[in-house]
This record gives structure tokens, C-alpha cells and sequence, in this order.
């Protein structure tokens, strides 16, 4: 366990470092030349601010966790399916792509009050605004790994008399996972984006709406609080889907490398 | 057991162009037999082996498998690829009972077959190990036992030794004559190397490129089991030599 502590803390000196470095210069910075805390707070300013409303925030933030983790699941949901119907076949992939990447053209910040508007500013509005945003990596990814698998293992499949739904169960989708997992964190940091943005245009509670009102009375601290959980939000989900992706890919080669990497 | 007569295959070319790979193509395959295909690049030796193993069929003569016309993948061939795709995510005995898990035969006898195997191919010991744990000699083993797992009539096998290095390669010759004499089946065996063809079958079936035709079938009557030894013998280098030049003689004729 101790070797295991040592490693953890030689392996992410580097990160911690330089991240105190940040702050410390961050600090400097705001109390050298007297920066108003209203344009820009120091750390320890946001650290006093947001300390005495901490529950207040923490419900805040639970509730942009549920958008975005909802969102995501959506984005899993949906993208998955339409990724095996794409790779299938290519009258599909003809046929869905380009519809794909319409969406994708289509700014979502742009479409986000229009959607609310249509669904109304509750909880599944937001939910969908987010997984907008967040789905299309996590399908393109997954298609790229379907296909990815070598053509000879398929040849072995269908002279093994394979179906067309072990081939794709059996064989394409085990050797997609790495790609899937690719994509997904991906599709978790923009999940956060598109919850922030869903709760901007239409929310009464959340990160987003906090940020929103507080600088509306000019709490600049109280947002930079806000944004500074958003970010450790996205880096803790994108942590979770490494993790998962180790439990449940160890054969892959992207987390393969990493180790090497380590050692 | 296997005869193709007069086989013809053109696939056509993605800029609407059309390539002949295989023209007036005569073989017959005897049960137990080791039949080798010797050729330079685009010789149509891959598109025959596929079209045995009921993957590509012929757009003219005739195809028959103990007398019945191949019309799909059939029961009684096995595949052996250049290289080993092994599964990545399953270990070495999971990986060699695969094509029985497809048809739903993935009970424990399935795993004894696969054992069994991977003991005789010298790979005891290996069997919970995944398939990255493996140098690519023992890897392609485990993807000869995962074709001899099938029980197949004819062993299909293209270029299989083609990506490993010229040392495991003899040694890996030597055991698959050991498991095709261990194995009651017939091998169809595609190649680059002469002597590899030579040594390893009973027939070698030279085949000159655009269209792929038969340019000679070269009879090897070397006495079994075979070894590296033979390769100093006069009947070697008869049909090395024959098969040679007929690869650079240039003029095919058809049989």
C-alpha cells in the first residue's frame, strides 16, 4: 500500500506542481495589482465565497450531476443501436450519415431555447439538449469500431456459418469496446458542456443557473465556484470511464501503453 | 473428395474494370491429402482457397464437395489465416473452442477437444493465458488448433507461416506435418516459399498469374515423415527446380 501511495504521488508530482504553480501565480496575480474580486476573484476569494453557501451549492450541483449523468446515458443508448444499424450496412450508413451530420451543423447553443421552448423548461428538455450535444463522438467512435474488426476474423465467422447477429455480437462488437470507450470520454466532458448550457436557457436550479444569476448581482467569486466544480466534474467522469474502461476492455491497447507508459 | 472443374472467377474492379483470378482451373483434392499452391502475387491462389471454403463461388464450371455442388460456407472446411486473429479478449482455450461456441457447442467437451489440442501442438500449460501473452509462432499454433478444433475434412491454410520468421517457421512446418498425421484430414496449403511446398506436401499445384491458371501439378514423392534432411535428396531438388521454372518459365500451358 505505501509503495502503491509513493508511486501514486512520484507518478502525479508533475500535475500537482504544476497545478499549485497555477494557483499560486493565480493569487499573486490578483493581490499584486489589486484586481477587484467582481473581474477577477483570486483562488482564496472563491474559496471564501462559496465556503459559507455550500449547501446551497451542493444542490446546485446535484442537480446539473443528474442532467449530465442522464444525458449520458441517453447518449449511450442512443448512440450504440444507431452505430451496429450504420455499421451493418451501407444502404444504412448511406442513408443515416448525412442526417447525422446535419445535426451536427446545427449549432445546439442555437437550438437550445428553441428546444425549450417546443419541450418546455423541465428536466427532459435539458436532458435531451445534452445528449445534443454529447452523442455524435460517441457514434462515430463506435462505428469506426465495428468495422474495425480484421476482415479474416470475419471470414472465420461466416466459414464457421456465423450469423449475421453473432458476427456483429460476437465478433465486432467485443472488438469496438476500446473505440466505444474512445468515444465515451469524449461524449462525458461534453455532456457537462451541454447540461451548462441547457440549465443557461432554461433552468431554476444547477450550475448553470447559478453561474447566471450570480453574475447577474455580480458574485463573480460564487461563479467562478461554480465553474471551477463544473471542471472537476468533467475530470472526475472522464476518470470514471477510464476506470470502467479498465474493468471491462484490460485487453486494450490504448490502456496497454499507458501502463507501459508508467512503468 | 474436393474437385473443382474448369473454375472460373472475375471480380470486378471498383472502377467498373473487370479482373480475371482464377481461369480453366482443374484440381481434385483426395481425402488425406496434402496439397500445396506455389504462384507469384495475383496468381488467384487466395480466391481459390476461399472459394474451397465456400466464400467466393465460381462464376463458371463447378465446385463439388463428395460429388454435391458448394453453394456456401460448408460443414468440413477449416480456415488458417497469415495471421493468428485470436480474439483478444478471451484466453488461449476459449480462443481454440470459439468456431464450436458459434454453433452453440461450447459445452465442456468442447474445452477437453480444445485442450487436447493445444497439448498436442505443444502449447500445455498455455491455456488460461491471453493470446498478447503468446510470441507469434505459439499464437499462430493456437490458430491451427483453433481450425483442427472444427474437425474438419480439408484444412484451409493461406500463407500461414508467411509472417513469422524463417526459424519458427521450419519448426512450425515440422508440426504440422505431426498434427496432419495425428489429424485424419486433407490440407490445402498456399505458399511463397518452394521449399516449404515441397517439403511439406504430396502435391504441388504451381499456378501462374492474370488469370490465375494451373501451370503444373508437380507429384513429390518423398517417403514420410518428412525432414529437413530430405532437402539435400535429388527427388527435392527435381521438383523444386521443376516447380521453379515454372513459376519464371513464363508460358503457361492449361491441363
Amino acid at each position: 500500500m505505501l509503495t502503491n501511495a509513493a508511486d501514486w504521488g512520484r507518478r502525479n508530482l508533475p500535475v500537482i506542481v504544476s497545478t499549485l504553480t497555477f494557483l499560486l501565480g493565480w493569487e499573486l496575480l490578483c493581490r499584486g495589482f489589486g484586481i477587484r474580486p467582481f473581474l477577477l476573484p483570486s483562488p482564496s476569494a472563491i474559496w471564501t465565497a462559496v465556503v459559507p453557501v455550500w449547501p446551497n451549492i451542493a444542490m446546485h450541483t446535484v442537480t446539473t450531476l443528474r442532467t449530465v449523468l442522464l444525458g449520458l446515458a441517453a447518449s449511450i443508448a442512443i448512440s450504440l443501436p444507431l452505430a451496429m444499424l450504420i455499421a451493418s450496412s451501407r444502404t444504412m450508413s448511406a442513408a443515416i450519415y448525412p442526417l447525422l451530420v446535419l445535426t451536427q451543423s446545427v449549432p445546439k447553443v442555437a437550438l437550445a431555447p428553441i428546444l425549450l421552448v417546443a419541450l418546455g423548461a423541465n428536466e427532459f428538455s435539458r436532458v435531451i439538449i445534452t445528449f445534443l450535444v454529447a452523442f455524435f463522438p460517441l457514434v462515430v467512435s463506435s462505428v469506426a469500431g465495428l468495422l474495425a474488426a480484421p476482415p479474416e476474423l470475419i471470414e472465420l465467422g461466416r466459414s464457421c456459418r456465423a450469423t449475421r447477429v453473432q458476427e456483429l455480437l460476437r465478433i465486432r462488437l467485443p472488438y469496438a469496446l476500446p473505440f466505444v470507450f474512445g468515444g465515451l470520454r469524449v461524449a462525458a466532458a461534453l455532456c457537462v458542456v451541454g447540461a451548462v448550457v441547457a440549465e443557461f436557457v432554461g433552468a431554476d436550479s444547477g450550475l448553470g443557473y447559478l453561474i447566471q444569476t450570480s453574475m447577474a448581482f455580480f458574485r463573480t467569486p460564487v461563479a467562478f465556484g461554480a465553474v471551477v466544480i463544473l471542471a472537476i466534474m468533467g475530470i472526475a467522469l472522464f476518470q470514471l470511464v477510464e476506470v470502467i474502461e479498465r474493468l471491462l476492455v484490460p485487453w486494450s491497447s490504448n490502456l496497454d501503453s499507458n501502463s507501459n507508459d508508467n512503468n | 473428395m474436393i474437385s473443382l472443374a474448369r473454375v472460373g472467377k472475375t471480380f470486378k474492379t471498383r472502377r467498373g474494370g473487370h479482373v480475371q483470378a482464377l481461369d480453366d482451373v482443374t484440381i481434385s483434392i483426395r481425402p488425406g491429402e496434402f496439397v500445396a499452391i506455389v504462384g507469384a502475387s495475383g496468381c488467384g491462389k487466395s480466391t481459390l482457397l476461399r472459394m474451397v471454403a465456400g466464400l467466393v463461388l465460381p462464376d463458371i464450371g463447378h465446385l463439388t464437395l463428395d460429388g454435391k455442388l458448394v453453394t456456401g460456407a460448408t460443414k468440413g472446411t477449416a480456415m488458417v489465416f497469415q495471421s493468428p486473429t485470436l480474439l483478444p479478449w478471451m484466453n488461449v482455450e476459449r480462443n481454440v473452442a470459439f468456431p464450436l461456441s458459434l454453433s452453440g457447442g461450447d459445452g465442456p467437451e468442447a474445452r477437453e477437444r480444445a485442450r487436447v489440442l493445444l497439448h498436442s501442438a505443444g502449447l500445455a500449460g498455455f491455456e488460461h493465458r491471453m493470446p498478447r501473452e503468446l510470441s507469434g509462432g505459439m499464437q499462430q499454433r493456437v490458430a491451427i488448433c483453433r481450425g483442427l478444433v472444427q474437425q474438419p475434412r480439408i484444412l484451409l491454410m493461406d500463407e500461414p507461416f508467411g509472417a513469422l520468421d524463417a526459424l519458427t517457421r521450419e519448426e512450425m512446418s515440422l508440426s504440422l506435418l505431426a498434427l496432419w498425421q495425428a489429424n485424419p484430414m486433407a490440407v490445402l496449403f498456399v505458399t511463397h516459399s518452394i521449399s516449404e511446398a515441397v517439403l511439406l506436401a504430396d502435391r504441388v499445384v504451381v499456378m501462374s498469374p492474370r488469370p490465375g491458371r494451373v501451370a503444373e501439378i508437380v507429384e513429390v514423392n518423398l517417403p514420410r515423415p518428412r525432414s529437413f534432411d530430405q532437402e539435400a535428396s535429388a527427388e527435392f531438388h527435381r521438383c523444386s527446380k521443376l516447380i521453379r521454372d515454372r513459376i519464371y518459365g513464363g508460358a503457361a500451358h492449361a491441363h
